[in-house]
């Protein structure tokens, strides 16, 4: 998905300065109280990120939409998967 | 009945993802966890930028659980409270500082606990009869078994046929019959039943990611435990001892003086962040590592960290290098001709 047509995230989570795996960890957290459909941007600097995060949301079957670089960050935009 | 769903601990080995494609394959429904431990050599490897030649690691927990997907949670249990246990293990270590069987009794009760969060009804891992000398005997894999409350309740699908039935096995949740009877180290069965389950990809070598089975960590480890016992200070691992143990060449001085070398700019960038509390050494107008000195040193080994920090620098063929020590906010220049002698270095490398 092209960064221009990306939906505006209701939650940002800045992980700036944490490394592989505290990045995954906080989003797992944060969507556990988010509703399905839900977008969330994850900051990192990681760039571990740019593998893990598409390979995280295969696992738990989120939407991974892309992740961008931007300068020295990442932005990872993910859509939380529809209720079982 | 109790619930047809599992908790799997996978590294993303191949054992481990072949346990895990087993109990899916038989329609059970799996969480996996990956336990954080501050201690994995490939972690590590991508926080300094990947592998010597250049290639980045993949966090291969993740990708297993991808490939399979399965639903997957980290457990960060870098805490003190595991590094106290891996000081202290009350099973002793294996060949170098791993006390694994302390190590699996402590993630496999978290295991449990999650297991009954999640209301499972077992755990299971890629554990096969053994394949180690000391934590996968058949007695050891009981002992950790009963001693983390899982008794009945830990499976090892890959040598399932070998164990006692479990109890997810006579509820008949489990069909034990698909469930294998694979003993020792070979691996070839591993490899024909990944063809057949097709699963291309493990990581390579086998053998786990864990600093602590590595020799030269092992002996940076002890080294600082057993300075800081003669020191008087209490035997303990702090967590950024961890990062400083798996950082740089370590160097020890004297039985109070420890110096660290970084390696790459990566390392230097680490060491620096370390700088609190510590001396940093770095030489003057001259490409060169950071050092990091721990400790009271005389001027004699003052002498000789700022050689070793010249020795590693752009100007070890120079006959003098100025190398700053800047400590406590003051910066003092040390000119010093670097250390030739290899012998000499060789001999207080850690």
């Amino acid at each position: 998905m092209p960064v221009l047509d990306l939906p505006a995230p209701d939650l940002t989570l800045d992980t700036s300065g944490r490394l592989c795996p505290y990045p995954i960890v906080e989003i797992a957290r944060a969507m556990k109280g988010l509703p399905a459909g839900a977008v969330v941007c994850l900051v990192a600097t990681d760039p571990g990120i740019v593998t893990d995060m598409p390979m995280w949301c295969r696992a738990t079957r989120h939407e991974h939409l892309g992740t961008f670089r931007e300068g020295p960050s990442f932005r990872s935009w993910v859509r939380k998967r529809p209720a079982p | 009945m109790s619930a047809r769903k599992a908790i799997a601990m996978i590294s993303g080995g191949l054992d481990s993802t072949l346990a895990l494609a087993l109990v899916k394959r038989q329609g059970i429904e799996v969480k996996a966890i990956n336990f954080y431990t501050g201690l994995c050599i490939t972690e590590t490897q991508r926080r300094k930028g990947g592998r010597p030649d250049g290639t980045m690691p993949q966090n291969e927990a993740l990708r297993a659980a991808a490939d399979l997907e399965v639903d997957i949670e980290y457990i960060d249990v870098s805490e003190q409270g595991y590094l106290d246990l891996i000081v202290n293990p009350r099973y002793g270590y294996g060949a170098n500082a791993n006390p694994c069987v302390d190590c699996r009794i402590f993630m496999m009760t978290k295991a449990r606990e999650i297991m009954e969060r999640e209301g499972a009804s077992f755990v299971f891992t890629g554990e096969v009869l053994g394949q180690r000398p000391k934590s996968q005997r058949r007695d050891t894999l009981r002992s950790v078994e009963k001693q983390s409350g899982l008794t009945g309740r830990l499976v090892r699908p890959l040598s399932a046929r070998l164990l006692e039935p479990s109890i997810p096995e006579k509820e008949g949740i489990l069909d034990r019959s698909l469930l294998l009877d694979i003993n020792g180290r070979s691996r070839q069965r591993q490899i024909q039943l990944a063809r057949e389950l097709g699963i291309a990809e493990w990581p390579q070598p086998a053998g786990g990611c864990c600093y602590l089975t590595d020799e030269s960590f092992s002996r940076k480890f002890f080294d600082v435990l057993d300075a800081r016992e003669q020191a008087g200070e209490e035997r303990r691992i702090r967590r950024e001892d961890l990062v400083l143990l798996s950082t740089g060449r370590h160097f020890r001085l004297s039985p109070k003086v420890k110096m660290v070398v970084g390696r790459s700019e990566i390392e230097n960038v680490v060491l620096e962040s370390y700088g609190e509390g510590r001396a940093r050494l770095l030489a003057r107008d001259l490409n060169g590592p950071m050092a990091l000195v721990e400790g009271t040193p005389t001027w004699e080994e003052r002498q000789l960290a700022a050689r070793i920090v010249a020795r590693y620098g752009k100007g070890r063929t120079l006959p003098e290098v100025g190398v700053d020590w800047i400590e406590d906010g003051v910066t003092e220049t040390l000119t010093v001709a670097p250390e030739q002698d290899e012998a000499r270095i060789e001999s207080m490398r850690i």
